[in-house]
């Protein structure tokens, strides 16, 4: 059988998903054995223009990190898309938008003030703002479009497979690409993870009634080892989280911000866990509930840490 | 603006605040034809996600109807609106969207008159605070590259 091919990209992401696709350990050698790896600018020297020479469709698999915030991101996203045969969405960012896709709290503008303006390190008194072409005495130098809003992978191109996680754990990278070595491919539009419900699930904590007088923010409480992170007042977001992750994060102490996207068949999961949060406030007290609400700070950053831009406002209204 | 007519979404609990619009309708009573009424078993039915879709495929304003705390066919359904409504309000204004838009209010089976009332009276604030773009934002946000 000939070697899969495979390309690897990252758009607007951290880079820790280039990290996790290398966390597979020994079992590289597995994939070095069946695939070759024909484009991956983090780890080889390849040119975009190698990629355009590329004939269509003859890349057989893409796992394209980061979400889709410039001109560059959104033209390797198609450029890949006519490429490959399948295209994986893979880790948060590409998924669901991310820490990336928190910016669409802001626009372009407010991001760029932020940015070269205000940020405590920056001294830049002309006002300087990256321009899309300027003119330097060799020539004219072009810079990609930094956009308004960040979009997910699939609200730009057609995705076929997901894979969930910030980053993806080891598991659930080796599981995708177990599936495509393999050619066990589950049905188009998958999110692929060893569990389809909450996290809750796989979480060894004990549960007892939720019912909640106080939130507190993680560095407010030490939280017990063995109860609940919810009934002890903390976002744990394993309610609302696709499990697969094994509880990482609470069997560490510390609550589950739910990196890994909603459980199956939610759209939305900052509705979802805004839901399931606010039904276990334990008063019926208009005021008091107000008070306790008042513990959350900021709760839309919180409950759409991962997905504001999948959420179905996808970004906040600005005036 | 002056001829602005609002989309406003009514979510009705069946036991209490749908036969309250009833009663307002077979007494003939006169209320603004603005609001679409969608009828749940109960107003606990009201995932925030139903107000959040509303918005976002184009009503201007949503609101949510239930039973008087204590009077809910299931014993604490409304509770569970009491909470949630705060909380996805303070949420909402976060995403740029008027909490007013949202609206929260406990009408019984005999109170035809307040679900006239308050249908007209929400009404008039959401042609007050004009149209929402949550709705459209999601359609530009798609293909619309800014220049």
């Amino acid at each position: 059988m000939a070697k899969l091919k495979i390309a690897l990209y990252w758009a607007a992401s951290c880079g820790g998903c280039e990290i996790a696709t290398l966390a597979i350990h020994e079992k590289i050698l597995k994939l070095a054995e069946v695939a070759d790896i024909v484009f991956w600018p983090v780890g080889m020297d390849f040119k975009y223009a190698d990629v355009e020479k590329m004939a269509d469709k003859s890349v057989d698999v893409c796992l394209f990190n980061g979400a889709i915030r410039n001109e560059e991101n959104e033209h390797m996203a198609h450029l890949l898309r006519a490429k490959s045969k399948i295209m994986i969405a893979y880790g948060s960012c590409a998924y669901e938008g991310c820490i990336p896709g928190l910016s669409n709290f802001y626009d372009r503008q407010l991001t760029f003030d932020r940015v070269y303006i205000e940020t405590p390190s920056t001294e830049n008194p002309k006002k300087i703002f990256p321009q899309t072409k300027v003119k330097v005495p060799e020539g004219e130098l072009e810079i990609p479009e930094f956009y308004d809003t960040v979009k997910t992978l699939a609200q730009t191109v057609d995705v076929d497979y997901f894979v969930p996680g910030c980053p993806p754990e080891e598991k659930t990278t080796w599981l995708a690409l177990e599936a495509l070595i393999e050619g066990k491919l589950p049905p188009k539009g998958t999110v692929i993870s060893h569990s389809v419900k909450a996290l809750c699930e796989e979480c060894p904590r004990t549960r007892e009634e939720k019912k909640i007088k106080k939130f507190y923010r993680p560095y407010e409480i030490i939280p017990d080892p063995e109860k609940c992170l919810l009934e002890q007042g903390l976002l744990c977001y394993g309610v609302a989280t696709r499990g697969g992750c094994d509880a990482l994060c609470p069997q560490a102490n510390m609550p589950c911000t739910g990196c890994y996207g909603p459980v199956e068949g939610v759209v939305d999961q900052g509705a979802h866990f805004l839901s399931a949060l606010s039904s276990i406030i334990d008063s019926n007290d208009p005021e008091e509930i107000q008070r306790i609400i008042d513990d959350i700070p900021d709760p839309a950053g919180t409950f759409y840490r991962y997905s504001l831009p999948d959420s179905l406002l996808r970004r906040a209204r600005i005036k | 603006m002056d001829n602005f007519e609002p989309k406003i979404v009514a979510f009705c609990c069946n036991w209490c605040s749908y036969a309250g619009a009833d009663l307002a309708g077979t007494s003939r009573m006169q209320y603004s034809p603005n609001i679409r009424i969608i009828r749940v078993m109960c107003s606990g039915r009201v995932n925030p996600l139903f107000v959040l879709k509303a918005l976002s495929i184009g009503a201007d304003g949503v609101l949510v109807l239930g039973c008087h705390p204590g009077d809910c066919h299931y014993i604490e359904g409304n509770y569970k609106t009491l909470r949630r409504i705060p909380l996805l309000k303070k949420m909402l204004k976060q995403l740029g969207v008027e909490e007013e838009r949202v609206r929260l209010e406990w009408i019984s089976a005999s109170e035809g008159a307040k679900f006239a009332e308050v249908t007209n009276s929400f009404t008039q604030d959401i042609k007050n605070l004009g149209p929402s773009s949550s709705g459209h934002l999601k359609q530009s946000s798609k293909e619309v590259k800014h220049g």
